[in-house]
């Protein structure tokens, strides 16, 4: 099997979109590190990020707008031998679903976290999306955003994600070389993509990204206050693995006590159950 | 029927759940037939709970009025039970705690008792002893039990309550000429089993084979989410307590998704968030199972109070149009295999099943028979899939071969978007129309496994009474004596077939109880059948309905 079977031919994409690169970078990467199509899992939310599994050819599970987190954490839960991938956009991670972005960090299930990062509403065209630079003007922000805009990379070193790491897609080798990175980690890993929306957005153009970003060099990944550091800087955005912390257990190590077995596979014990019925006559 | 009723009232934190516990098992561990319920006030002090037991020849499972036995355990206990106080009513205690009632005082002076042995803090094993010797409860039995209770403590604290025990037994003897009923005692009642409807759920969901729950704490429902954390290594089960209940609901469908049986337990308000997940279930024809223990609304309304106003919202629950399955258990045996039943019922048809229970089946106990397993399995109607496999395949009766992945050379599709048969995204409206008929289908193909309600009491009926769920009991007893008089119960109440109808026409007068103030489930008798149920009983105070209101009110009918 390759990863371009079984997919919806009929792309919903702009011509232009980022997306094309993400969903290159991300079959790359699963080739190279030799998946089994069977075996990987993509869980996305709503928008046109969201569509990302209906064109590769692995599980999809294409829920609802906001909750990929909590449905790919309770598939990697009932399967560990899964490769469990979240993937949706900004406005889907961080608004809809930001209360469970906090707290799937929180349990550090040992999945992949990618969100498309193009500071707009893309699908609903063109409203502000939680990482929306102040004073960007829409038909509903009108005046320009107000609010200052959220940071993903800076809330999930604060709470000690396993892995975080932004990319730009202008530079697909780049991305696809941290997905790999961002799999091969025990433990949750944001993958915070930049793109440009080239129908939404006209200010965070192709462009306005490679002036504004920078790789990160000579940075040390586990030191978590240098980390922050640069998550917060005001300025150009650093590109890279900003955070590691290894010596995380996985919620799905400490839910199962390191049982890896499909939940499918469990038979009901049912002389247990009359143990404790009985003891209910004591 | 011979019954004692016995209150127990309190302030919140005073131990009135532990004198329940350990009494409740010491009468049934004497032979006597027992039921118990609680009703408690949302805080964690203070303020004013009651358990009632009662305790009776034959078997009992109804909640009464009346209070023949009364132990008020602190201050300010008796002020609020006023209007079930009679002349006959025994009150037993601590003179500064029953001298502003009525009734028949005893005093009893729990506290000075407990001193003497040791500690104030004994004075509840005291009120245990008192209840046991007032009853000539078995004495081993009761020093066993007290046992148990504190088997964590030191052997001397261990030996003291059993001592103020005994002390309690002593004097309630001597007072046992007070009690004008003689119970008759069965030793085949000591080996049934002491269940409330919480434990009933829990091991329905355990013999259902659940091995998933995730769930927000919400009372009332929350003892079934403790009661399956409490068992979840003897059954490999994932326990999470989600960060809300919307996270709740789609871990449930991403676990059913990967194989697993999942549960979420919740009440109206949590239910209510996840809605928006019960719609994605309905589209990517998850099973998926719920129970809802209700309690008042709207909002938060008496968070620790019972009533049946949720019917409708879990009726019509979730956006878009989709099958579902409503089982609302009439007592304890019924919450067991119910939940079981939801859990091989939502596998088979890839449907939401729920179970709608409230604050007073969940809280309530009775002595059972142990519930046979030997029928009991485990139904996994997942299937490996082959390398062509798609998810969504048209079917004649509606339901697609369901797939998990991982299991098989195929992969897995589903989607929220309204999807075609491989369980990508489309916008055809004919697809879209073939799909609506498919999910709708399996609506029509549930009805084959509906549960025809059961006709209890006179055949020859001339009043019928339409009830369901937890009502089920206290009618029962409340018609016991009354001719002419019968109940429609229904356990399942979605889908109902509109057969019942039948039953309905034979009346000469129809009369829906329920405990809620519009009638829900006559409206929909009236929606699906065309009959409409005039009379109606209802109860939307918070509390459940007795024997002796509903005697009353049926009697004042017939």
């Amino acid at each position: 099997m390759d990863f371009e079977r079984y997919i919806s031919k009929d792309i919903a994409w702009c011509p232009g979109c980022g997306n094309f690169g993400i969903r290159l970078a991300l079959m790359k990467a699963l080739e190279e590190l030799k998946f089994d199509p069977r075996m990987v899992v993509i869980v996305s939310g709503i928008g046109q990020a969201a569509k990302m599994p209906q064109y590769i050819g692995v599980n999809m599970f294409n829920g609802l707008h906001g909750r990929a987190l909590p449905v790919a954490t309770a598939i990697k839960v009932a399967n560990p031998n899964l490769l469990v991938i979240a993937e949706s956009g900004d406005g889907c991670m961080y608004g809809e679903g930001g209360n469970h972005f906090i707290h799937t960090i929180r349990r550090n299930p040992d999945i992949v976290n990618i969100v498309h990062n193009n500071m707009v509403y893309g699908l609903t065209k063109g409203q502000a999306s939680p990482t929306s630079v102040k004073g960007f003007k829409t038909p509903v922000q009108t005046d320009g955003v107000i609010l200052e805009p959220f940071n993903p990379l800076a809330v999930a070193i604060a709470l000690d994600a396993s892995f975080v790491a932004r990319t730009f897609i202008g530079d697909i080798e780049f991305t696809k070389e941290i997905i790999k990175e961002a799999i091969r980690h025990k433990g949750y890993a944001l993958v915070d993509i930049l793109q440009p929306c080239v129908s939404f957005n006209k200010l965070n153009t192709y462009e306005w990204y490679k002036e504004n970003t920078y790789y990160l060099k000579d940075h040390d990944p586990s030191d978590k206050e240098l980390a922050f550091k640069r998550a917060t800087e005001r300025g150009k955005l650093p590109l890279g693995i900003l955070y590691v912390n290894h010596n995380k257990e996985t919620f799905e190590e400490l839910a199962r006590k390191g049982d890896k077995r499909p939940l499918y596979e469990y038979e009901v014990n049912f002389e247990k159950i009359k143990e404790m019925i009985n003891q209910k006559t004591l | 029927m011979k019954d004692i009723c016995i209150v127990l009232s309190g302030e919140a934190g005073q131990g009135i759940q532990t004198v329940e516990y350990v009494l409740t098992r010491v009468l049934k561990n004497s032979g006597f037939h027992i039921f118990a319920t609680k009703e408690y006030m949302s805080r964690v002090r203070g303020g004013n709970n009651t358990t009632e037991i009662r305790i009776s020849s034959e078997r009992v499972r109804a909640f009464v009025e009346k209070i023949d036995i009364l132990i008020p355990l602190g201050k300010n206990a008796t002020g609020r039970l006023r209007d079930r106080i009679t002349r006959e009513t025994l009150i037993i205690g601590e003179e500064s705690f029953i001298k502003d009632a009525g009734g028949e005082k005893i005093e009893v002076p729990l506290l000075e008792m407990a001193e003497r042995i040791g500690n104030k803090l004994y004075a509840n094993s005291v009120a245990i002893g008192l209840v046991s010797g007032l009853l000539k409860a078995d004495r081993e039995t009761l020093k066993l039990q007290i046992r148990k209770q504190f088997e964590d403590k030191k052997e001397e604290v261990i030996k003291q309550n059993i001592d103020a025990a005994l002390e309690g037994y002593k004097r309630g003897e001597e007072l046992s000429g007070r009690i004008k009923v003689s119970l008759k005692r069965d030793d085949a009642v000591k080996k049934e089993c002491l269940l409330n409807g919480a434990e009933a759920v829990g091991l329905g969901a355990l013999a259902g084979g659940c091995n998933f729950v995730s769930s927000y704490p919400m009372s009332p429902s929350t003892s079934v989410l403790v009661f399956l954390a409490q068992n979840k290594s003897d059954f490999g089960i994932v326990v999470e307590q989600a960060e809300d209940e919307i996270a709740a609901m789609n871990m449930i469908i991403g676990a059913w998704y990967a194989g697993a049986r999942g549960l979420v337990t919740t009440s109206g308000g949590g239910f209510a968030l996840m809605e928006e997940a019960l719609s994605l279930a309905g589209m990517v024809e998850s099973p998926v199972v719920i129970h809802l223990a209700q309690r008042p609304g709207p909002a938060t309304g008496l968070p620790t109070r019972t009533e049946q106003g949720d019917l409708n919202l879990v009726l019509y629950a979730g956006h878009g149009e989709f099958p579902r399955v409503i089982y609302a258990p009439g007592n304890i045996e019924e919450a067991f295999y119910l939940t079981y039943k939801a859990f091989n019922v939502a596998d088979k048809y890839q449907v939401p099943v729920f179970i709608l229970t409230d604050q007073y089946l969940v809280d309530s106990f009775y002595n059972l028979p142990p519930f046979n397993l030997d029928d009991l399995k485990v139904e996994k109607h997942m299937v490996k899939t082959g390398e062509d496999y798609i998810r969504y395949k048209l079917t004649e009766n509606g339901i697609s071969p369901r797939g998990v992945p991982g299991y098989g050379d195929g992969l897995v599709k589903v989607d929220s978007d309204e999807h075609d048969e491989f369980g990508h995204i489309t916008e055809d409206f004919t697809t879209r129309v073939k799909m609506v008929e498919k999910r709708l289908k399996k609506g029509e193909e549930l009805k084959k496994e509906v549960l025809k309600p059961k006709l209890i009491g006179d055949e020859n009926y001339k009043v019928l009474l339409v009830a369901w769920g937890s009502p089920l009991e206290v009618i029962k007893e409340a018609i016991s004596d009354i001719k002419e008089v019968a109940l429609l119960h229904f356990s399942q109440v979605w889908p109902i077939d509109n057969s019942v109808a039948e039953y309905l026409k034979r009346a000469q007068k129809v009369i829906a109880i329920e405990g809620n103030a519009t009638g829900q489930f006559a409206n929909l008798i009236k929606a699906v059948t065309g009959f409409e149920v005039k009379e109606r009983i209802l109860k939307y105070s918070g509390l459940q309905f007795s024997v002796e209101e509903l005697r009353k009110k049926i009697e004042g009918v017939v």
